[in-house]
């Protein structure tokens, strides 16, 4: 179901046909594999079966040998680059150990599917041949895999620093000592957020293309500027010589939001052979060397009084961060302390980061990127407490929601919530969901036998990344402003191109800013082309993630388009001897206010502007450019709920039914907001029960394909129910906040603390993620004796 | 380089005879060979589906047939099934439910779901979600993927029969 609006006057806030589709649905689309240059070379890796190891050598002769084989790269060939792969995340006063990270390993290999060579050749399956013969000899080194005992000591993955610790960073507000001292009973839980891969259905894939002193890549990212920058800088080349397309991109999910070898290899391989390179990702290739995500242990303490008003809150984590620090690895687990108070007020709260080196693959952003994790730990603690005061759930989050006067709230963690109202999107969840009918309808299928559970996530998060003056280097170490920009060009003959600094790979950006471009200039979205994703076309950007393409890169088209409206009002004034401020957009025309009949279309300003004369003193042409920074982060929030059914006798659950009310501002068009949501629930859902990238103790990948790494299908799902409640942010002229994570933040929760509820009859009052049938039926086994854990599971 | 033989397909009903190496996989030769890009490889395994065509109307993917096992045959892919200017119905239902967001599944997944269809003109939801069970997607959740289908069955209510 959706909600019902009132009918908005233009084209924002209504469902739109996608204007993306058409190609997607046709086969016409182009993706990076599907892109040939002439004279294009393959590219093959040959890829570490060792989790820790020194190099003894590489032989390489057999394989160049081959028919069709043009190169064998190793490391020792790249000593020409500018420098290795980047970590761009160093805030003032937090010393982060920083290991060298090349695009093809030297030395020594740290994680399986660590690069070694590669190998360039004619033909696809050529060069898989020749990999293949490529002799690496390695001689292990100790290998270490669980985060707990790499924080305790060694072996080491970095030996030069004596430590597998990377860095520790803390932050804190009010006194959470204090806290607990006031509080009457205290809430402890040892949370385990598991490692999960992003997973986009297109892997990776470069096609490099050097010439003549210039280099194009094409690559499936979400960062064309990102990866733009570091090919420039570690190759040598001016910025003006590099241009970076990401074409159709096959989803993202954060695995994406990358500086990755590959990219650089493929450049520095065209380079040095001029002949264009293509290297496409396979998906075991994907399941072990592009980046993953979470991978948290962490240590809870929740304390509150005996009315269920929260004290203190302090959360230890241990950040599993794999082998190397990737762009913004150490980033992460903060993203989610900045909203460790969630949707309550907290006054003592404590987030306390520790990184650690194992031999795995790196983690860093995967879809939520920190706040999943944060969410899971305050709302499974949260259900514990209020079942240990013998209080009902939600009313002890009601009792600690940030009350809606309190907005813009600033809360203990340092920074300030721009908008929201919980108690609403809990009133809306609860239209939907009849929680006593539930409760008596449990109470009687479990004198059947049947194990049914609802669970609850209240939820906020920080996204709408970001107002440069905090993720900056001054402020919490991003090495880079993170605006928005957009550039507007009216054509000739009335038809709008809007350039997005954004790399949309799936959300719908293409429609909903033509929606927001169309109602500004009085055009139909039809006519607005939306142009993303190349580096050479329209300003600087900054790209996609993090919620941010609407709240800032939305935002920006709309100052862009404000800025044509307002040169559009001169030109129309003057034609129709009026002044600029009473010309207004109305019916597809600029007319003067009152007199809707004497107007000009878009059109035929853009005659004027192009082919007629301007007014004295007036710049021709129509078509303007904006860099937007906002003021603040913007923080969509929700309540959902999910109901479950669980097999005792097997340890089966089965997602019943799952209610999503979610704010995210103002919706532009609510058929993508609904899109998102489900997506995001769905990775949520997953994690919650079904994936996990497992390595065993000897650092090898148990979950290498998509045989073993268990993606929810069709049909092990429902159909979702979804609702909104429209908070509109303050930070932004169009009241938006993101909604490309809210899904995956909040689903996790509702669905853990659906099957506690179920389960607490049993006696199991926690169980770890991911809740497969063997550990819930360890759980339930073990219940007599329930540890903290609930049970067994590692 | 391995010795070559001679496969004749008829796709999306144009005959093509190619030379291909026997190890080549069918959704090579129309990607690379043909160059019908809509066929997508997602992943090793034969799990994701984005590479569903449909082999003398039954669908299959086309990354676990070699090119030499499809001789004679006739194949459908994506660009074969409709046009901008004339979308399948499917096709349509898709873009009227948001059945899709980065478009990388997409293909397979109407592949498939125009084969449940020619069998079942008339699925209920659990029939779509396990014919569908055989073809990932990481965007929609499924949701408006099973509606799509559900949407285009109840289009196509007595034209198909």
């Amino acid at each position: 179901m959706t909600v019902t609006d009132a009918a908005p006057a233009g084209h924002v806030g209504r469902v739109l046909r996608r204007k993306e589709d058409p190609r997607l649905i046709t086969g016409r689309a182009r993706y990076v594999d599907d892109i040939s240059l002439p004279g294009q070379l393959w590219a093959a890796l040959v890829r570490s079966p060792e989790a820790h190891a020194k190099i003894v050598s590489i032989d390489t002769s057999a394989a160049a040998a081959r028919h069709g084989i043009h190169a064998v790269f190793t490391g020792e060939d790249m000593s020409d680059l500018g420098g290795p792969l980047p970590m761009a995340w160093a805030p003032p006063g937090v010393e982060v150990n920083n290991p060298e990270h090349w695009p093809l390993a030297r030395g020594s290999v740290k994680h399986v599917g660590d690069p070694v060579a590669v190998v360039i050749g004619e033909d696809r399956y050529a060069v898989n041949d020749a990999a293949e013969d490529v002799i690496v000899e390695y001689d292990p080194l100790p290998v270490i895999v669980d985060p707990e005992a790499a924080v305790a000591g060694g072996p080491f993955v970095h030996g030069q620093f004596e430590t597998n610790k990377v860095h520790e960073w803390t932050l804190s507000g009010g006194d959470v000592e204090a806290g607990f001292a006031e509080a009457d009973v205290i809430v402890e839980r040892r949370v385990v957020n598991h490692r999960i891969a992003g997973a986009p259905i297109e892997c990776r894939g470069v096609l490099a293309d050097y010439r003549a002193g210039s280099l194009t890549l094409y690559s499936a990212t979400q960062v064309p500027h990102f990866v733009r920058l570091f090919m420039a800088l570690l190759l040598g080349l001016g910025e003006d010589r590099v241009r970076v397309i990401a074409p159709e991109v096959g989803g993202g999910f954060g695995q994406k939001l990358q500086v990755y070898g590959e990219e650089l290899l493929a450049c520095w391989a065209s380079r040095k052979l001029g002949r264009p390179i293509k290297w496409i990702e396979t998906r075991s290739e994907n399941m072990s060397v592009a980046h993953q995500g979470r991978d948290q242990i962490s240590h809870v303490r929740m304390g509150a009084k005996r009315d269920g008003t929260i004290t203190a809150w302090h959360v230890k984590i241990l950040a599993d961060f794999g082998a190397y620090n990737m762009i913004l690895t150490p980033l992460i687990p903060s993203l989610g302390a900045f909203v460790m108070g969630g949707c309550y007020k907290i006054p003592n709260v404590q987030t306390d980061i520790t990184g650690v080196f194992t031999n795995k693959c790196p983690t860093d952003a995967i879809r939520g990127a920190g706040r999943p994790e944060a969410t899971q730990m305050i709302e499974v603690t949260l259900d514990q407490l209020a079942h240990e005061l013998g209080m009902d759930p939600l009313e002890v989050r009601r009792r600690n929601f940030i009350p809606k006067e309190d907005f813009p709230a600033a809360v203990a963690t340092g920074v300030v919530y721009d908008s929201g109202d919980y108690h609403k999107t809990l009133d809306k969840l609860l239209e939907h969901v009849d929680v006593d009918a539930f409760r008596r309808e449990q109470e009687e299928l479990r004198s059947k036998g049947v194990y049914r559970g609802i669970g609850f996530c209240t939820w906020t998060e920080i996204c709408g990344l970001a107002p440069s003056r905090v993720t900056g280097p001054a402020g919490v170490g991003v090495q880079a402003g993170l605006w928005e920009s957009a550039m507007i060009r009216v054509h000739n003959t009335g038809a709008v191109t809007v350039y997005t600094g954004t790399s949309p790979h799936g959300q719908g950006l293409e429609t909903a800013m033509a929606q927001i471009v169309a109602d500004k200039l009085g055009v139909d979205p039809s006519v607005v082309e939306v142009v993303h994703g190349d580096t050479s076309l329209g300003p600087e950007g900054r790209d996609t993630y993090g919620s941010r393409s609407l709240a800032t890169g939305g935002e920006a088209v709309a100052r862009a388009t404000d800025k044509v409206v307002a040169k559009v009002k001169s030109i129309v004034a003057a034609e129709l001897e009026a002044a600029a401020e009473d010309i207004e957009v109305s019916g597809g025309k600029f007319s003067v206010r009152g007199s809707p009949d004497k107007g000009m279309a878009l059109a035929d300003v853009a005659g004027v502007a192009y082919i007629g004369a301007v007014p004295a003193g007036m710049e021709p042409g129509l078509e303007e450019t904006t860099f937007y920074d906002p003021e603040n982060f913007v923080f969509p929030f929700g309540a959902h709920a999910c109901v479950v059914d669980v097999d005792a006798e097997t340890g089966k659950v089965s997602v019943r039914r799952y209610v999503a009310v979610d704010d995210c501002g103002r919706p532009i068009n609510p058929m993508l907001i609904d899109g998102q949501i489900h997506g995001g629930v769905v990775h949520g859902i997953g994690q919650a029960l079904y994936e996990r990238v497992h390595y065993n103790d000897e650092g090898q990948l148990i979950t290498g394909t998509f045989v073993d790494y268990a993606l929810p299908t069709a049909a092990e799902l429902p159909s979702f129910e979804t609702d909104r409640t429209e908070t509109p942010s303050p930070v932004n002229s169009l009241g938006v906040k993101g909604v490309g994570e809210a899904g995956t933040i909040a689903a996790s929760a509702a669905v853990t603390n659906a099957v506690i509820d179920a389960l607490r009859p049993l006696g199991v009052d926690y169980i770890n993620m991911p809740l497969t049938p063997m550990r819930i039926w360890d759980a339930i086994a073990n219940s007599q004796g329930a540890s903290p854990e609930g049970g067994t599971q590692p | 380089m391995s010795s070559t033989v001679n496969v004749r397909l008829n796709v999306n009903g144009t005959e093509h005879e190619l030379e291909v190496e026997p190890r080549l996989l069918l959704v090579h030769a129309l990607r690379d060979q043909l160059g019908l890009t809509g066929t997508h490889v997602g992943c090793d395994t034969s799990n994701c589906g984005a590479c569903t065509i449909h082999l003398d109307g039954e669908p299959v993917k086309s990354c676990t047939v070699l090119a030499v096992q499809a001789d004679g045959a006739e194949v459908t892919t994506i660009e074969g099934l409709g046009s901008e200017d004339n979308l399948h119905p499917m096709q349509e239902a898709f873009w009227a439910n948001h059945g899709l967001q980065c478009g990388y599944c997409t293909p397979g997944m109407i592949m498939s779901a125009t084969a449940l269809l020619s069998e079942n003109p008339d699925p209920s939801e659990s029939e779509v979600r396990h014919a569908l069970e055989g073809n990932l997607c990481r965007c929609t959740g499924y949701h408006n993927i099973v509606k799509a289908v559900l949407d285009a069955a109840e289009k196509t209510k007595g034209v198909t029969a």
